[in-house]
């Protein structure tokens, strides 16, 4: 399953209701994105997520499915935020469940690694000298990169 | 044909979306950019480096030979940087 929402989310509730009633699964993999306060040499003191609609729910909806065609996953769900947010806040939750802990940890890490350079999210960052557009980085790209296959 | 621009390309054009006609000769997507950077120093601008703009019809991510058609949707961005 797959959110983009404003709000904040609740990792433990999250995580409760990704296996509640199935016993069948035995790890949970989990990353949770947060904003830094420091870009490089700058201080951040906030950033402000924009997304394109429609798109981006299509693309994690993908992202999912090419996890579930790797990995037998008994649950996923991946939560995205956009707006404005501050140090210290979430922006990202993969969650990843199956019954053992191999496929678990890994989908988790491709789902994460995927997302970065697949999903259409741009980060405005606000520092003491304007708004400044976050640029790819290329290691972003060789995360991903090792994944494909 | 619908056109988005998000980010830094929205800003540089200076607006988030618009209604196009382009002229007869626009059939891809590399004909269209080629066309929407005649359309002033903004588009020019924004448009100067295809490595950093990326496309999507109809939300899928493409290539510059990609037909366009009316009717379409067309989104151009830079590198995404979200997660």
């Amino acid at each position: 399953m797959i959110r983009v929402q404003a709000e904040d989310f609740d990792v433990g509730a999250e995580l409760a209701s990704l296996s509640e009633g199935n016993h069948g699964i035995g790890g949970i993999g989990v990353f949770v994105g947060l904003v830094r306060d420091m870009a490089g040499d700058d201080k951040i003191g906030a950033l402000t997520l924009e997304h394109y609609p429609g798109m981006t729910e299509r693309k994690l909806e993908e992202i999912e499915a090419e996890a579930r065609r790797r990995w037998p996953l008994e649950a996923c769900l991946i939560v995205h935020r956009y707006g404005r947010l501050e140090p210290g806040d979430r922006i990202v939750f993969v969650a990843t469940a199956s019954a053992h802990r191999d496929a678990a940890l890994e989908s988790c890490r491709f789902l994460i690694d995927w997302l970065k350079t697949e999903a259409p999210f741009w980060k405005l960052e606000e520092t003491p000298d304007g708004g400044k557009w976050v640029d790819a980085r290329d290691s972003d790209n060789k995360a991903k990169e090792r994944w494909v296959k | 044909m619908k056109l988005l621009y998000f980010a830094w390309l929205r800003t540089r054009i200076g607006m988030a979306e618009e209604i196009v006609d382009p002229p007869s000769e626009v059939t891809t997507v590399g004909t269209l950019v080629d066309w929407l950077k005649t359309r002033g120093p903004g588009f020019a601008e924004a448009l100067k480096d295809p490595s950093v703009v990326r496309v999507a019809v109809n939300h899928d991510y493409v290539k510059a030979d990609h037909p366009v058609r009316p009717g379409d949707e067309i989104a151009l961005f830079p590198p995404v940087t979200g997660g």
